[in-house]
């Protein structure tokens, strides 16, 4: 039981939304002269409200909206979790409330540990005042004890690298500075429990890396950590187990894999992936277009999925304007999260096509593909004469890739996450004739 | 001292049984006021008032010589107008002091009030993003003011040397005076800072409510131009025994009548415990109107 961080039981949050609808998705503030209208009806409302019959509210449905609802869910000591899920679903609203920031409607929480929630870097920040002015500032705002942030004052300063400017109004600061110092105040809040919400979609990408690296540091200590981002790439990094939430309601619960690959099938169910070719933005002059693309076996039978190490085809149909010249055909693989793995142009091994049928099929034989299990998007890129026909911003087609005896040796393999399987010769030497290989 | 407080630190996060529980409930209708929690947050309290104070002449060409300017120049217009051509009382004193004397706790409490009711609004950013007890936001507000109140004091006390006006010893009772502004000025300004959240006439409202109120309070006139029951009836404005206490305490008029102060005092304490009980009951929902 006490390994238990936060419970979350029945967890509900119930928003108005009527002075929204009024005016045309504009939300206004409640001004005086709308509310004396029901001023009669007020005092019999706070008398109801006295009584703690507050619920009678959830009877005018028409006028609000439950961004959470029946939320429950349990999270470990230690345990770094990820929530994922769409705008709106609900996922900043959980954080908020988890973070006290605003209350539940129904249900029922209990935190083991003190609290330290980043729903933003840089809060309270006053331009007029000193980097250290702020530091400090900053530090007691999350909730750091005036000698907790003395103590680690050095530290926020040089991971922050601005240790010539810390005397000067942070109004002067570039925006990257501003930026790290706010998240190295965050970065240095220690809490047994750590609320994160998008802190990691700021800066460039050398601070989102460090950040990151920061990040995961604070996982190894052991520490819990709840973290919302829209960065599927970070979470999966990062967290051990996720949380989906759609409208409100947690989907799915579990290991951080599982959870993000029916995610992401959702959301590309979602998006249309048969009609999402013609749909899809694309540039280039035309003049040769991609019209489909899928999968084939050796025997040129058309696949769904292949195994690791099999050659699988990939087929790319198209249709050309008549004279084409020096086409050469592009073929990307990533993984669900975007991250690349290979772009391999027909151009890379000396081929290049001419005088296109008005419409055909390219294709290439990915010879022993070192994929390991699962899914994988394909991107397509047409270039005629050096000049770009056709490039379809997007997956053309999802390859899946199962397990297979890759190594023949019966033994699966790395069952962590890694994009790629690598075939090896091992060999045991000592250390002499290592030595003499480096000389030679 | 400063390594044993950090070993303490580390022994409770080894202890299971210390570590610090949080029940999140939701709660309806009047809720309980957690003044030790205030308590708990004592810090962030100190460094939201210093920031006030940092900030408040930041790039400003007179700095802190406003809190001066401000007292000064109204008992300049004053004394001309009801001092001279009016020829207003002021119970023996000399005019320019006397209104003075009123305008210093005055100018107090109407830039407390003032500030304290836009402070939940422009601290919108916080109330957002981070959890603490909201009631330090009005509260750090008011509490910067008291530097300026510091200074412009300053102000009366030359006023009192010029016109070679020695305090008498009951200027002892002037906190006891200067602490009712405060409750009262933070009494008004929950009052207001919590209806400014919903309801944001009250930032056109303010201007307004500090001149009228200015001028129910005795600082251009002396109360002693009402009587009995009605100069009584008169403390029910909190700022009329804040304003006569002061005259009484320093300048030894006789415009302090008990009752008077005692209406006062239970004004002052009525306005600030409603205050925070009305703002501990708006506090949940700052964060989704704000």
């Amino acid at each position: 039981m006490s390994d238990i961080a936060i419970r979350v039981e029945n967890l509900g949050k119930q928003y108005r939304i009527g002075a929204l609808q009024k005016n045309g998705g504009h939300y206004t503030y409640k001004s005086l002269r709308d509310s004396i209208a029901s001023a009669a009806s007020a005092p019999f409302r706070a008398a109801r409200a006295l009584m703690g019959r507050d619920g009678s509210q959830a009877n005018h449905d028409e006028d609000t909206i439950w961004a959470l609802k029946d939320v429950s869910f349990d999270v470990k000591h230690g345990d770094i979790v990820g929530v994922i899920g769409r705008n709106g679903a609900g996922k900043s609203t959980l954080l908020k409330i988890l973070s006290r920031i605003t209350e539940p409607t129904t249900g029922h929480i209990e935190i083991r540990g003190r609290v330290g929630s980043l729903l933003e870097v840089g809060t309270g920040f006053h331009p007029e005042l000193t980097g250290r002015d702020n530091v400090y500032l900053n530090g007691s705002i999350l909730g750091m004890k005036n000698a907790e942030i003395a103590k680690n004052f050095d530290a926020i300063v040089a991971f922050a690298e601005v240790e010539k400017f810390i005397d000067t109004p942070v109004k002067h600061y570039s925006s990257g500075m501003y930026l790290r110092l706010a998240f190295a105040v965050a970065a240095h809040l220690q809490t047994e429990i750590l609320l994160v919400d998008e802190v990691l979609a700021v800066g460039d990408a050398a601070f989102q890396r460090k950040c990151l690296g920061k990040m995961s540091e604070v996982a190894s200590e052991g520490r819990t950590v709840f973290l919302v981002s829209h960065n599927l790439a970070a979470v999966e990094n990062l967290c051990v187990s996720a949380l989906w939430i759609s409208s409100g309601r947690v989907t799915a619960q579990g290991s951080c894999s599982t959870v993000l690959s029916g995610y992401i099938q959702d959301s590309r169910g979602q998006d249309g992936r048969s009609n999402g070719l013609e749909q899809m933005r694309r540039s280039g002059n035309g003049r040769v277009k991609v019209t489909g693309c899928w999968f084939e076996d050796e025997n040129g039978c058309m696949i769904q999925r292949a195994k690791s190490g099999e050659p699988v085809i990939v087929a790319i149909e198209f249709q050309a304007a008549p004279n084409t010249r020096n086409v050469d055909v592009g073929v990307s693989l990533s993984s669900l999260w975007d991250q690349m793995l290979f772009v391999h142009y027909s151009s890379y091994v000396g081929q290049y096509f001419s005088d296109l049928p008005a419409r055909g099929v390219f294709r290439c034989v990915l010879v022993q593909q070192p994929l390991s299990p699962g899914d994988y998007q394909v991107g397509v890129r047409i270039v005629e004469n050096a000049s770009e026909a056709d490039w379809p911003r997007g997956s053309v087609a999802t390859l899946e890739i199962v397990q297979s005896d890759f190594y023949g040796t019966g033994h699966a393999g790395f069952s962590g996450q890694a994009l790629l399987l690598l075939d090896s010769r091992w060999t045991l030497g000592n250390v002499t004739s290592s030595f003499h290989n480096m000389r030679s | 001292m400063k390594s044993n407080s950090t070993d303490a630190a580390v022994a409770i996060q080894v202890d299971k049984s210390l570590i610090p529980l949080t029940v999140i409930d939701p709660s309806s209708g009047w809720v309980a006021l957690k003044l030790g929690e205030l308590w708990e947050y004592r810090e962030l309290l100190y460094f939201l008032t210093w920031r006030e104070i940092k900030v408040r002449y930041k790039q400003t060409a007179l700095g802190a010589a406003w809190a001066i300017i401000q007292p000064l120049f109204t008992m300049l217009v004053f004394s001309l107008f009801f001092g001279r051509l009016a020829k207003v009382p002021s119970d023996g004193i000399p005019y320019p002091l006397f209104t003075l004397a009123g305008l210093i706790p005055w100018t107090f409490f109407s830039n407390g009030l003032t500030q304290s009711s836009n402070s939940l609004v422009s601290s919108a950013n916080l109330i957002s993003k981070v959890y603490f007890p909201r009631l330090t936001i009005p509260l750090s507000a008011v509490l910067s003011g008291v530097v300026d109140f510091a200074i412009s004091f300053i102000l009366l006390v030359g006023m009192m040397a010029f016109y070679r006006q020695a305090p008498p010893l009951r200027c002892l009772y002037l906190p006891a005076f200067f602490f009712m502004a405060f409750v009262t000025a933070l009494g008004v300004g929950l009052w207001l800072s919590a209806l400014n959240v919903e309801y944001r006439d009250v930032r056109y409202t303010v201007p307004f409510l500090t001149q009228f109120w200015m001028f129910a309070t005795p600082i251009a006139y002396p109360s002693s131009m009402l009587h009995g029951i009605w100069r009584t009836l008169y403390g029910l404005n909190p700022m009329v025994g804040v304003v006569e206490g002061f005259r009484w305490a320093l300048l030894g008029t006789n415009t302090a009548p008990g009752p008077m102060i005692a209406v006062s005092s239970i004004a002052s304490v009525l306005i600030l415990v409603g205050g925070v009980f009305y703002f501990r009951r708006m506090e949940k929902t700052f964060a989704d109107v704000v």
